[in-house]
């Protein structure tokens, strides 16, 4: 027999976690004591949405679900954002809590909130074990639900008193759920349907979101994509699939997208959704697509499809499974005319001005992404920063990742930090703003202290860029609680006082050479961009 | 549109408020909700009267699906479902009443289960329609409480949830 927080150790080893992310307090600390006796490696962070956060950064890089920790209460309450956050994105994770003791639950003791409750909305499932010997299936439920079908959180709250509960362990080799089969091949009427109507479509437009990467299908959407010559849109979350060189790319749609990218959502006839839920900011109005354009949906979960689009062919099933099957049934096909005319909307750059003093931050960040390896990983941020680095990142093999259905700010620099300790070999860059840094600057002691050589973009534009520029023009810039320059630190001395190296450059010229600094540099790294307040988001 | 939405699920602590709150938070209005064990007693039935469209009613068959504790989602087509629902009604009756009562009962179908010198209680067993006509005809009494379980249904026939 052995304690439950050994056996959750056990579990966690079972599973091949090498590296969780958490918080201590009192309530999870049987499980504390217990990790000390693992080779897992613990990362401890400043704050408990950032283990999340980071946990997800993890798992966007491995594929596979990533576990963050908090205690009871507060710690659980702060880990909630993360959640959600990956919720949104539909990243897995696994969440363990530690809980008060189960006598005392709902007495309102100490650091006690229901946190399961709480969570509800936002997990793919949530369990609070009140049977000790429930521990080894239920993490071995956990495990797989939350990396299976749509991938998503799966929160476990272990009371304090089951911690410490002695129990037989033996952890299962399979998991039993009648309730729970995710649907991974696709019908193959439906899936003749798809090759048909692609088949005799004119203009026809792929749309690729997140669920592609969750499904490790890249590689075979791109050659579906090659062998049908169908030009490919990708939402924010689908950034990253397609080398943004590739002929066939347009871009990314929707309201923060790009011209080409629209343009074909607009012209298309046929748009093959996959992967991709038609979120508002993608697809703004699709009622209007809907009417004139066929649309043809792929996704895990049964429930997107027709969720927020009328669909004439829904398609459910593993976006990797599907394209291996729609590539192998459907012919090779030509179509330099409807390219042509997209391809003239690409190459049609638009011009920018620098404005004296500052750094254009489209511009140094296509100089930014040239410079880098191919296999960088980018974290955005939110706001303008994030749009900023979607247009105009140049991705090649690497991967991007952002909050993209949350839009939680504070969000590059923990995801960045996971993402680094998942693959150590990849430049791993975060660009976030001003506003956002100032939501997870105090994960610079995690960088320092766990030595996560993670490079750090500040764009500066002492605003919140992008409710500034929604004041602007739709509350007759009536500026408003987006001023922070009288609050900014000075950065540069900030990541200094951390033992960080860091620059500030206020020209691309200066930019230029920071760049340099930043590929060069072997630890953490920070560069303040001094942008203008008034900078466009597009 | 009214729809009855039959569910199988897992018998588990938390299922009912997974249920009601995918309701609230996707904007679903329930008319009626009832849950109970079923011969297996690790799976229990809800039965959901929703309003809605049927696109609201093919979102909400999918969203139910996708509970990890869901093992099956049914909409009962209105024609091919029996439905009940147990009421039971206080209702205000002096003793020269009672007789006028009762008899209003027996063709009703309802049941008188107990009395009082002002007041009796009655309870039937019925269609939503049915208890709504039921209803009409004791309100001049003066309704003193309602209870109602809301409605359970079943198909018709030989059919079952399952098949």
């Amino acid at each position: 027999m052995i304690k439950a927080a050994e056996a959750m150790v056990k579990c966690l080893e079972n599973e091949g976690i090498r590296v969780v992310f958490g918080y201590p307090g009192a309530a999870i600390c049987p499980f504390y004591d217990a990790l000390t006796h693992s080779d897992i490696r613990h990362i401890l962070v400043r704050r408990e949405d950032n283990a999340g956060h980071a946990a997800s950064g993890y798992a966007r890089m491995t594929g596979k679900p990533a576990v963050c920790i908090a205690t009871s209460g507060p710690g659980a309450m702060n880990l909630m954002t993360a959640i959600a956050t990956a919720y949104a994105d539909s990243i897995p994770l696994v969440c363990i809590t530690g809980q008060v003791s189960t006598d005392q639950i709902g007495c309102d003791v100490f650091q006690e909130v229901d946190t399961t409750g709480t969570a509800e909305p936002f997990v793919k499932y949530s369990y609070l074990i009140k049977d000790a010997a429930q521990l080894p299936k239920i993490f071995k439920e956990a495990f797989y639900i939350a990396g299976s079908g749509r991938n998503g959180p799966v929160l476990i709250d272990v009371p304090f008193d089951i911690q410490q509960t002695m129990i037989d362990f033996e952890y299962p080799e399979t998991v039993e759920l009648r309730t729970y089969k995710p649907t991974i091949k696709g019908n193959g009427l439906q899936i003749k349907k798809v090759c048909e109507a692609l088949q005799t479509s004119e203009r026809p437009l792929i749309c690729a979101g997140g669920g592609v990467i969750a499904a490790k299908a890249e590689k075979e959407l791109v050659a579906f994509a090659e062998k049908t010559k169908i030009p490919v849109v990708s939402t924010m979350m689908g950034l990253g699939i397609f080398p943004s060189e590739h002929p066939l790319f347009m871009g990314m749609l929707g309201m923060h997208g790009v011209r080409t990218a629209n343009e074909a959502v607009s012209k298309c006839d046929t748009m093959l959704l996959i992967g991709a839920r038609v979120g508002d900011r993608a697809v703004r109005s699709p009622k209007f697509l809907a009417e004139t354009t066929k649309i043809i949906h792929i996704d895990v979960d049964p429930a997107e499809i027709g969720k927020n689009i009328h669909v004439d062919i829904p398609l459910v099933g593993d976006c990797r499974n599907i394209l291996e099957e729609l590539t192998a049934g459907i012919d090779s096909a030509e179509r330099s005319e409807w390219l042509a005319e997209l391809s003239e909307v690409k190459n049609t750059v638009p011009k920018e001005d620098e404005t004296e003093g500052y750094v254009n931050p489209k511009m140094f960040i296509r100089k930014l992404s040239a410079k880098l390896p191919e296999n960088t990983v980018c974290s955005a941020d939110v706001g303008q920063n994030q749009i900023w680095t979607c247009n105009n990142f140049q991705f090649k093999h690497g991967k991007f990742i952002t909050s993209g259905g949350m839009g939680t700010m504070g969000y590059s620099i923990p995801a960045a930090i996971g993402a680094k300790l998942a693959s150590p070999d990849s430049e791993v860059v975060a660009i976030c703003g001003d506003g956002s840094f100032q939501m997870e600057m105090m994960e610079l002691a995690t960088i320092v202290q766990e030595k996560v050589p993670i490079k750090i973009i500040i764009m500066r534009n002492n605003r919140l860029g992008m409710v500034r520029e929604l004041q602007t023009n739709v509350y007759k810039d009536n500026q408003t609680a987006v001023h922070i320059a009288d609050g900014n630190p000075d950065f540069v001395m900030l990541a200094k006082s951390y033992g960080i190296n860091a620059e500030r450059v206020s020209t691309m010229a200066e930019a230029e050479k920071a760049i340099e600094h930043l590929c060069n540099s072997k630890e953490a790294y920070l560069l303040e961009c001094n942008v203008w307040r008034n900078e466009s988001t597009l | 549109m009214k729809h009855t939405i039959s569910i199988l699920v897992e018998n588990h602590a938390g299922v009912l408020s997974r249920i009601s709150g995918l309701f609230s938070r996707r904007g679903f209005n329930i008319d009626s909700l009832a849950v109970g064990e079923t011969d297996d007693p690790e799976i229990s039935r809800v039965t959901i009267v929703a309003d809605g469209d049927e696109h609201t009613v093919e979102q909400l068959e999918k969203q139910l699906n996708k509970l990890i504790d869901t093992l099956k989602v049914k909409a009962l087509a209105p024609d091919e479902l029996l439905s009940r629902e147990l009421q039971l009604i206080k209702i205000n009756a002096q003793p020269k009443q009672r007789n006028e009562i009762l008899t209003i009962c027996e063709i009703m179908g309802a049941k008188i289960i107990d009395i009082s010198q002002t007041t009796m209680t009655i309870e039937i067993s019925d269609t939503t329609m049915h208890l709504a006509r039921f209803e009409e005809l004791i309100r001049p009494y003066g309704i003193k409480e309602i209870v109602r379980t809301g409605v359970i249904a079943i198909q018709k026939g030989a059919e079952t949830i399952r098949k």
